[in-house]
């Protein structure tokens, strides 16, 4: 086996074109499971991790919108502490990634990469809206997370591409994510839920993950909460959501599910608890909602 | 740990094809890497609790496990395991596998110089399967390599031509199904024990009844299976390898390599937990083979899916019980039918089923009984040993029994156990009369009065989502989320029973070094991680009056110690080091009985002084011993037991019987099904706590296993398959999983054991499984009749 060390992007970029079978390694917290099983043997690894460009997080600038631009190789740990209060759904995410040495090793862009139905990172992104930018020698591109997927372990990296970062647009409302697991900590999800509310465009986001082949919105239930929303006036003046609209909400959201039985759990399980994690989920933004637009309103006031 | 550097030239010869019986050409090799001496000091005799020597390195990642053995020049052995549950083998061709570049020997049952038979209690398992493979995991052939990578590639060369059968998969059709295909020969019970007490066709009142399931269980020891074997000049080997009991994997591995047991010289490494999973035989005869045959020093070392297949699990068990009682809560009979499924070979399973029946009804007094057991062949995984042996099953369904009965009488389930209590003088459902203190009533009154958890954090304003089910993972603030509590008590033997005599041996020696008198205790007795190192140096300790012991390796160099298995090392081992010291004490006191006139009874070893009791100090130990070493080999064998007869009974079938009670309180989201275990408590009598942080932490680690069997620990086989040989979805429990505990020990010695111990080890495993789920069906109001219980079994 050949191991390559590019010192920096367009390094790896032009190894990458020159070994397309090459496979990149950034924490390792997956392709190592792999490699020690045997159940893949690369001709030639493709270490990222002396890449500098790829463990950088930044704004950009003002007039794109308030997006975080994520390098590829920023592990779970430094999404948690450094980006946190930027973008809330994801650091619940991250929290929720196996052990705190796995958090330190493991990158968002790895998760990206692997395409594990199961990864905990792809619903908040789905949720916000983000974007991955892939690059390679010859060309760059960005493409919406929810497309990045195409299949179980499959995306859409051509294969001189590599993921140079993700964009996510920074939150503008409430945030949650849900992972139900088996055990109450390091534990691979049976399945998982995240939702983000969107004042300023008055739209929903929502992600679900370990419920079909890849991560997807549950873009119906989108639909259906971002109507009634706006019918009611709700994002100026806010009340508690009736509880027929809860209740058709986490309806349109297991609608949007395509669950299996499995090790971890079975297909009715699952559905149950997408029913139970939407209602619960949204009740928590809503609610963070409505205290906080109380806030603004009395500050307003004073 | 200091590695020793080899103190031999590297083999001569490396040729692969060597016949067995050719001379050697290498000379003695010394493993660089080998098992460290715990010889660091530690002070403190019985009744105290000294640091255990093994217990800085463990935690800092400095010991050396068996897994970590280095030798120059050694191979590495790999093993090829059937992928079929039942097969045929019609060839085997090694011929692709062996003209692989760095491959040094491939081996088949062809190869097994010896007996091609193993087994704990009946000889029915082949070191490399013949004819046929009766699980999926079975060895079928082996590799030595130059490179563990190669070994396990040319893996995939070995071909092998199977006639795929139909397997046995379900051991309750198995026991009375006569038209399915027989595991072995003799038929597919492996053995049926009946136990009739008083008129098992009683009638009662109040009668309840139910069928229970548990699943099956992993010893999840986290040291995988490893071992290194040395080909001596002698035509013998050495083996450094983790085990649980040196001589009786001696015993059978010479058998299986045609040597004399003297030829086969063992060394135990450094063990990384057991649990029972280390009592069958895993690396050790195919190590040995791979290392007489190609005259190198082989390593083995299976990987964590490997081990899954390469160690016997908990026995799966399907139990129908029927309890009645008087409306009062006098409990008028049990009756219970067990199924065992015992997978492919016998392995313990024959004491599976004696513990199961004799120990079925728990620790209670019923005047009728009937409960019959059944332990089967299948084509599932094997099953044998493992903490709680057989007592962990019935256990799970007559405690849950128990609560149903109590909501049938509208009674506090608390009281209707201390109500039916077995005490000192009763006896068990065999007949067996407990001339020992049995203070189970006790147990459950001290744990009900133990302190309570603050209300759940569910009902707080601003809950802290670490403590409530789900934990970071912000699936409640508290919504769904209701408490429960449960209590869960059981009963175990402690040491072999039915007849075993499995005694062990302690030498000790007493001598001056550096002008200080030392003793040196020598037993093969496992330290797997209970802590029985330092329990033999307080031992020797206290026995003999010295500040200095250290602990010879553990080798077949000395006499059998027996396994560390049972919950029986402290009371067999303990005995026999405690008899050593003592016939060492008895020579350094005649000694200076004659020179000082005093009797022998009057004098007495402390602080490194011979005192007597009338005239005070009489001499220094040191300067008594001199340059002499004084050396007492004893052994230590339990008192008699017998076996059971055709309906059950016997005047002793067990050595003693241990009891422990827990309480659980659980906080249970019940629209999603998942569990937070918020305090799990344990009131337990040790008889006499030798080592008492070392017994609390055994009640800790027990009562973790415990709750893993509760709540997430299940091996799922599927089509004789096992779908999760994995830490990734095979679950046990994590520091966020296992609560606070309040333990609570209790000391009533038993007059025939050695300072009054009673086994500690198994029964918090046994007692915490029914106190969770308990706990999680006062929360529900869920029937829950299988472990582990499951999200989807509380919500659906």
């Amino acid at each position: 086996m050949d191991f390559l060390r590019p010192a920096d992007w367009s390094e790896a970029l032009e190894a990458k074109a020159k070994h397309p079978e090459a496979t990149p390694i950034a924490g390792g917290t997956d392709l190592m499971v792999e490699l020690n099983f045997d159940h893949r043997r690369p001709e030639i690894l493709l270490d990222l991790s002396r890449v500098e460009q790829l463990r950088q997080w930044s704004r950009l600038p003002e007039a794109q919108g308030g997006v975080l631009r994520l390098g590829a190789g920023v592990p779970y740990s430094r999404l948690i502490d450094e980006v946190g209060a930027a973008l809330p759904g994801l650091a619940m995410a991250a929290r929720t990634v196996g052990s705190p040495q796995i958090r330190n090793r493991g990158t968002l862009g790895g998760n990206l990469v692997s395409a594990s139905p199961a990864g905990d990172g792809h619903p908040p992104l789905i949720a916000s809206g983000a974007e991955v930018e892939v690059e390679s020698a010859r060309a760059s591109r960005t493409v919406p997370v929810a497309e990045f997927f195409t299949g179980v372990k499959k995306t859409v990296l051509a294969e001189d591409e590599l993921v140079a970062a993700i964009r996510v647009p920074e939150a503008t409302g409430p945030q949650q994510f849900s992972k139900i697991g088996t055990r109450n900590a390091m534990v691979i999800a049976v399945c998982t839920f995240a939702v983000a509310l969107h004042p300023r465009r008055e739209t929903v986001g929502t992600g679900i993950g370990s419920a079909a082949p890849t991560p997807r919105a549950a873009s119906e239930a989108e639909e259906f909460l971002a109507a009634e929303l706006a019918e009611r006036d709700q994002w100026r003046r806010p009340t508690p959501l009736p509880e027929s609209v809860v209740d058709r909400f986490a309806e349109l959201v297991v609608n949007a599910t395509a669950p299996i039985d499995d090790v971890r759990g079975t297909a009715r399980y699952r559905t149950h608890a997408l029913g139970v994690l939407a209602r619960r989920t949204l009740g928590w933004a809503w609610e963070e909602y409505r205290n906080s637009a109380e806030t603004a309103g009395r500050q307003g006031c004073a | 740990m200091s590695p020793r550097s080899s103190s031999t030239a590297p083999t001569a010869n490396h040729a692969h094809t060597r016949e067995r019986g050719a001379p050697m050409s290498n000379t003695h090799t010394t493993p660089t890497h080998r098992p460290q001496h715990l010889d660091e000091e530690i002070a403190g005799g019985v009744g105290e609790s000294p640091l255990r020597p093994d217990g800085s390195l463990k935690v800092r990642g400095d010991f050396a496990y068996a897994s970590d053995l280095w030798a120059e020049n050694m191979l590495w052995g790999a093993t090829l395991r059937s992928p079929h549950p039942s097969a045929r083998i019609r060839s085997i061709d090694v011929g692709p596998a062996l003209r692989m570049d760095g491959v040094r020997a491939v081996l088949t049952a062809e190869d097994v110089p010896g007996r091609n038979l193993y087994g704990l209690k009946d000889l029915d398992q082949p070191v490399l399967a013949e004819d046929v493979v009766r699980y999926r995991g079975e060895a079928v052939a082996l590799v030595a390599a130059d490179h563990p990578e190669t070994a396990r590639r040319a893996l995939d060369l070995v071909e092998v031509d199977y006639e795929v059968l139909e397997p046995v998969l379900d051991a309750e059709r198995a026991a009375h199904d006569d038209s399915l295909p027989r595991v072995h020969p003799g038929g597919n019970t492996v053995r049926y024990q009946p136990i009739v007490k008083g008129d098992p066709d009683a009638e009662a009142d109040v009668v309840v009844s139910g069928t229970y399931t548990v699943g099956m269980q992993d010893q999840a020891f986290l040291g995988p299976e490893a071992g290194l074997a040395v080909p001596a000049e002698d035509g013998g080997v050495e083996l450094y390898l983790a085990t649980q009991d040196l001589h009786t994997d001696r015993k059978q591995t010479a058998a299986a390599l045609g040597l004399d047991p003297e030829q086969v010289r063992m060394t135990m490494s450094g063990v990384g937990g057991a649990f029972g999973g280390r009592e069958d035989l895993s690396v050790q005869v195919h190590v040995c083979m791979l290392a007489l045959h190609t005259g190198r020093p082989v390593k083995m070392v299976y990987n964590r899916e490997e081990s899954f297949f390469g160690h016997v699990h908990r026995h799966p068990a399907t139990m129908y019980y029927e309890h009645g009682a008087t409306r009062d809560g006098d409990l008028v009979f049990v009756r219970a039918r067990l199924y065992f499924d015992g997978g492919a070979y016998a392995s313990k399973t024959p004491v599976v089923v004696g513990n199961g029946t004799t120990l079925g009804v728990g620790p209670y007094s019923v005047p009728n009984v009937r409960i019959e057991g059944w332990g089967m062949y299948t084509n599932n995984p094997p099953c044998g040993a493992m903490r709680g042996l057989g007592a962990v099953q019935p256990a799970f369904a007559y405690e849950s029994q128990m609560d149903r009965l109590a909501e049938e009488l509208g009674m506090d389930p608390v009281r209707l156990r201390i109500r039916n209590a077995i005490s000192r003088g009763d006896s068990t459902p065999s007949g067996q009369v407990l001339d020992y203190p049995a203070p189970v009533a006790e147990l459950l009154r001290r744990v009900r009065e133990l302190p309570l958890p603050r209300e759940s954090t569910a009902e707080s304003t601003n809950p802290d989502i670490r403590d409530l089910p789900g934990g970071a993972s912000n699936t409640t603030h508290g919504e769904g989320v209701v408490r429960g509590v449960g209590y869960g008590v059981c009963i175990k033997n402690i040491c072999y029973a039915e007849g075993a005599d499995d005694f062990s041996t302690a030498r000790v020696r007493l001598q001056v070094v550096a002008g200080e008198p030392i003793a040196m205790v020598h037993t093969a007795a496992a330290e797997v991680g209970q802590g029985l190192v330092t329990v033999q140096q307080q031992i020797a300790r206290t026995e003999l009056g010295v500040e200095r012991v250290n602990i010879h390796p553990n080798d077949t160099s000395v006499g059998p110690a027996g396994s560390s298995s049972a919950s029986r090392q402290t009371y067999v081992t303990g005995g026999a080091v405690q008899a050593a010291c003592r016939a060492v004490r008895e020579q350094v006191l005649e000694r200076v009985a004659q020179r000082c006139g005093d009797p022998v009874e009057r004098l007495s070893l402390s602080g490194g002084k011979v005192v007597s009791e009338t005239s005070g100090v009489l001499a220094d130990l040191a300067e008594v011993l001199g340059s002499e070493v004084v050396e007492a080999t004893r052994e230590y064998h339990h008192r008699e037991t017998f076996p059971l007869d055709e309906q059950g009974h016997s005047e002793r079938a067990q050595v003693q019987h241990a009891f422990s009670a827990h309480r659980a309180v659980v906080d249970v989201d019940t629209e999603l099904g998942l569990v937070k275990v918020v305090q799990l408590d344990c009131s337990q009598d040790v008889g006499k706590a030798v080592n008492p942080d070392a017994v609390v932490g055994q009640i800790q680690g027990g009562s973790a296993q415990g709750l893993g069997l509760a709540v997430m620990e299940e091996i799922q086989v599927d089509g004789g398959r096992i779908r999760n040989p994995s830490f990734t979805d095979y679950l046990i429990p994590t520091i966020l999983d296992m609560p606070p505990m309040n333990v609570d020990v209790i000391e009533r010695g038993d007059p025939n054991a050695p300072y009054g111990v009673r086994g500690v080890g198994e029964p918090p495993t046994i007692s915490s499984t029914p106190a969770i789920v308990a706990a999680i069906r006062a929360a529900t109001g869920k029937a829950l009749e299988h472990v582990p219980v499951g999200p989807e079994h509380i919500v659906e």
